[in-house]
């Protein structure tokens, strides 16, 4: 459903567009994962750049601000060599549309190789590929999807644990509005790991257990035996009154701290996507604790991932082939 | 004053129950003569002989809800072209929603759709009025006035009247001018997303709309129906659970009916697939079990009528991420043959399904039309029940041609519409 433009006889990542993971096969999965790890290496070498991307063009095209997730792509383009922009496009659903298509046209006027686009409309990644000629990959749509950041957290939990398959996986916090969740849920499960969801229910999304996880309200009890509990963002806007009561109730019930993180395995690791609201979903301190916390390597292999996902997206034009469905 | 004589033709009325071979004349605009033998002896000089072949001649459709978009969106839809889509989906009657630019809650209104549509010469164009002014949900309007100058319901258009106390006073204050008042049942409160709610919106990310938010609305109107007396109509109906409240309100003989849209029983959520926005409406596609129980309900007659729900749009409004696309389907053209899919799965007799779209809505708003019997208007509609083809958006005659049923198999034809004997629409077959 999320990914498009198959191309057959590109074995190891056929498609056009990384839009989603949903629909992605564990083999595809397990190669972005195996090439990311080349990039990690090369990462920490002394001569961290390749050029591989010599004389391509990344666009980022943020319709959301964002610091993280943008600065990581930049630095996976230059890494490979490419020449890469960073545009931010303010969006209010006032000024709607006209935007979005218009700035596709704009953009497509240029050539870009890879458009890397975040944008707070659930869709409208998707809406823009089919727009553009240049491969895209979502940097997060919505509530939708936010596939790099599901590979690099895959990428994270594998480094460290060895595999994917049977671990225990926790998701807690803000299920209903996380991007972040939901491609997690699709890799997780592809990858054959067991996934638990524990959220408030106004937090959580209507039939979620349909997409093959477990739902839990109590968060002791959902940690218990999980090897990797993985925390989301709880928007401020959020946290008064319309979708939970308080802060601090948030933090009593939801909020991980050593105290409900005991439930969990002996070696059980912690995650966050960042940026994190220190007191709110989680303890201050064990955010910082580099015994259990992934939090900053989570960063570190994000610039991998990118980088993977750059050079696979971009290979069929580096065999000089036409982009698309070729036969 | 030339007559027509139509001869050779399968009579339908759902009024009268009439389904037999037959011929109509029709003289002055109206049907002078009506019935199986009446061109026995030939037809009577002087008149027009038009052989339908065999075909279906009914009373013209009543679309009961339309969007004309004039006054003030006239990029997307006219009178003159949603007349000119009408007579092509054998629609001889539109009635037109109040949520124009300005809105239409005074004479002024009423009165300038009426002028507009005596210029465009084409189908019968009747319009509600506003229940609250600027639909803004809190004052009645002028409905004794409103009514008088030919306002024929009133609703506040895509907006519930949401507080309890306006929709009793309106309910309440309607039963002096026997006016009904037309309701879109959603709890705004509960209906900020923008499909159905369910695994399909929690995949897509998309806020979903749960199907309570129809039924708390349709079940707190049902109980001020109960305290004022009036009448009352629920649009587009979409959830079972609607349904059911329906159903049961008739049965204690309350003043109720309703109507659903051809999408309603002819897809279900799943048509939103991957962010198609040409199935984005308000209120959304449902469940196929909802699907299924509005389908089951247009049979029974719970559902009295089936309207278009004729929703125009311009490309920008649809070209969008979902979320913020326009809801709404340009669906003047296809009401017919949409409809006419549920009587060839057998769920619904071809008289009961016509009336659905001929006699029930033009008792419900008290019109002249939708049926075939001596006197009555002369809006007649000649159409091939069995006729097979595509549907095809782009060559729609609306000014709009947003419809997820691009390629949509479907079967029935029109094949001729006449509105007060006026031939306006002829097949090219």
């Amino acid at each position: 459903m999320a990914t498009l433009g198959l191309r057959p006889h590109d074995s190891g990542f056929p498609h056009r567009h990384l839009l989603g993971i949903e629909g992605l096969s564990a083999d595809q999965i397990s190669f972005l994962l195996d090439l990311s790890e080349s990039y990690v290496a090369l990462s920490r070498s002394e001569q961290k750049k390749t050029d591989l991307l010599r004389g391509r063009t990344v666009i980022n095209l943020f319709f959301e601000s964002s610091t993280r997730t943008r600065t990581s792509f930049e630095l996976a383009g230059k890494r490979l060599g490419a020449d890469v922009i960073n545009m931010s496009v303010a969006w209010s659903s006032i000024k709607k549309g006209e935007t979005l298509i218009d700035t596709a046209m704009t953009l497509n006027a240029m050539h870009p190789d890879v458009l890397v686009v975040r944008h707070p409309d659930s869709g409208a990644v998707k809406l823009l590929s089919e727009k553009v000629n240049g491969a895209i990959i979502n940097a997060g749509d919505g509530s939708h999807e936010h596939p790099t950041q599901a590979l690099l957290d895959a990428l994270t939990i594998r480094r460290r644990k060895g595999r994917l398959a049977g671990l225990t996986v926790a998701i807690c916090g803000d299920i209903l509005h996380s991007r972040v969740a939901r491609s997690n849920v699709h890799l997780l499960s592809t990858m054959g790991a067991r996934v638990r969801l524990v959220a408030p229910p106004t937090l959580l999304p209507t039939a979620i257990e349909r997409m093959g996880v477990e739902v839990f309200f109590d968060m002791r009890k959902a940690l218990e035996g999980c090897d990797i509990v993985m925390m989301l963002r709880l928007q401020t806007e959020r946290m008064h009154g319309s979708f939970v009561p308080s802060i601090r109730e948030y933090f009593r019930f939801y909020g991980l701290d050593r105290e409900k993180l005991s439930a969990a395995k002996d070696d059980a690791l912690v995650m966050h996507p960042g940026p994190m609201n220190r007191g709110v979903e989680i303890d201050s301190e064990l955010a910082d604790d580099i015994d259990r916390s992934l939090i900053r390597e989570q960063v570190e292999m994000g610039v991998a991932v990118r980088m993977a996902c750059l050079d696979v997206l971009t290979r069929s034009l580096r065999r000089n082939e036409p982009p698309g469905d070729s036969t | 004053m030339s007559a027509t004589a139509y001869v050779n033709a399968r009579l339908l009325d759902p009024e009268s129950g009439l389904d037999a071979p037959g011929g109509l004349l029709v003289e002055r605009g109206r049907i002078a003569d009506i019935g199986p033998r009446l061109f026995a002896e030939g037809v009577p000089d002087g008149a027009r002989r038009v052989d339908c072949g065999g075909h279906c001649l009914a009373p013209g459709l009543i679309d009961m809800r339309v969007q004309l978009r004039e006054p003030g969106e006239e990029h997307k839809e006219t009178i003159v072209t949603a007349g000119q889509a009408a007579v092509v989906g054998g629609v001889t009657s539109v009635v037109a929603l109040p949520n124009t630019e300005p809105v239409i809650d005074d004479v002024a209104g009423v009165e300038f759709i009426a002028r507009r549509a005596r210029e465009a010469k084409l189908v019968k164009v009747y319009t509600y009025a506003a229940a609250t002014r600027r639909l803004e949900g809190k004052e009645i309007t002028e409905i004794g006035l409103l009514a008088e100058f030919g306002a024929r319901g009133f609703t506040d258009g895509l907006k519930a009247i949401a507080n309890a106390r306006v929709m009793r006073r309106a309910l309440s204050y309607a039963r002096a001018f026997d006016q009904v008042i037309i309701q879109h049942p959603e709890d705004p409160s509960l209906a900020d997303g923008v499909m159905n709610e369910g695994e399909i919106a929690t995949r897509l990310g998309l806020d979903g709309i749960p199907t309570a938010a129809e039924a708390i609305m349709v079940e707190r109107d049902l109980r001020l129906v109960e305290l004022t007396g009036g009448r009352y109509h629920a649009a587009h109906v979409s959830t079972a659970a609607a349904v059911d409240a329906i159903r049961r309100a008739k049965a204690r003989g309350l003043a109720v009916t309703c109507d659903t849209a051809p999408h309603y029983f002819t897809l279900n959520e799943t048509a939103v697939g991957d962010y198609r926005t040409f199935a984005k409406v308000s209120p959304p596609l449902r469940s196929e079990e909802d699907r299924q129980a509005v389908a089951e309900a247009v049979a029974d007659g719970t559902i009295d009528a089936i309207a278009s729900d004729h929703c125009p749009h311009d490309q920008e409004g649809k070209r969008l991420p979902f979320a913020i696309a326009e809801a709404g389907i340009a669906g003047l053209e296809t009401l017919l043959p949409l409809s006419l899919a549920l009587h060839h799965k057998g769920g619904i007799g071809l008289l009961d399904l016509l009336a659905r779209v001929t006699a029930r809505p033009a008792a419900i708003l008290g019109l002249p039309g939708g049926r075939l019997a001596k006197g009555a208007p002369a809006d007649l509609v000649l159409f091939d029940p069995e006729h097979p083809w595509l549907i095809d958006p782009d060559s729609f005659r609306s000014k709009s041609k947003n419809s997820p049923f691009d390629k949509h198999p479907v079967q029935g034809k029109v094949l001729a519409t006449i509105v007060d004997g006026r031939p306006l629409y002829e097949a090219e077959v």
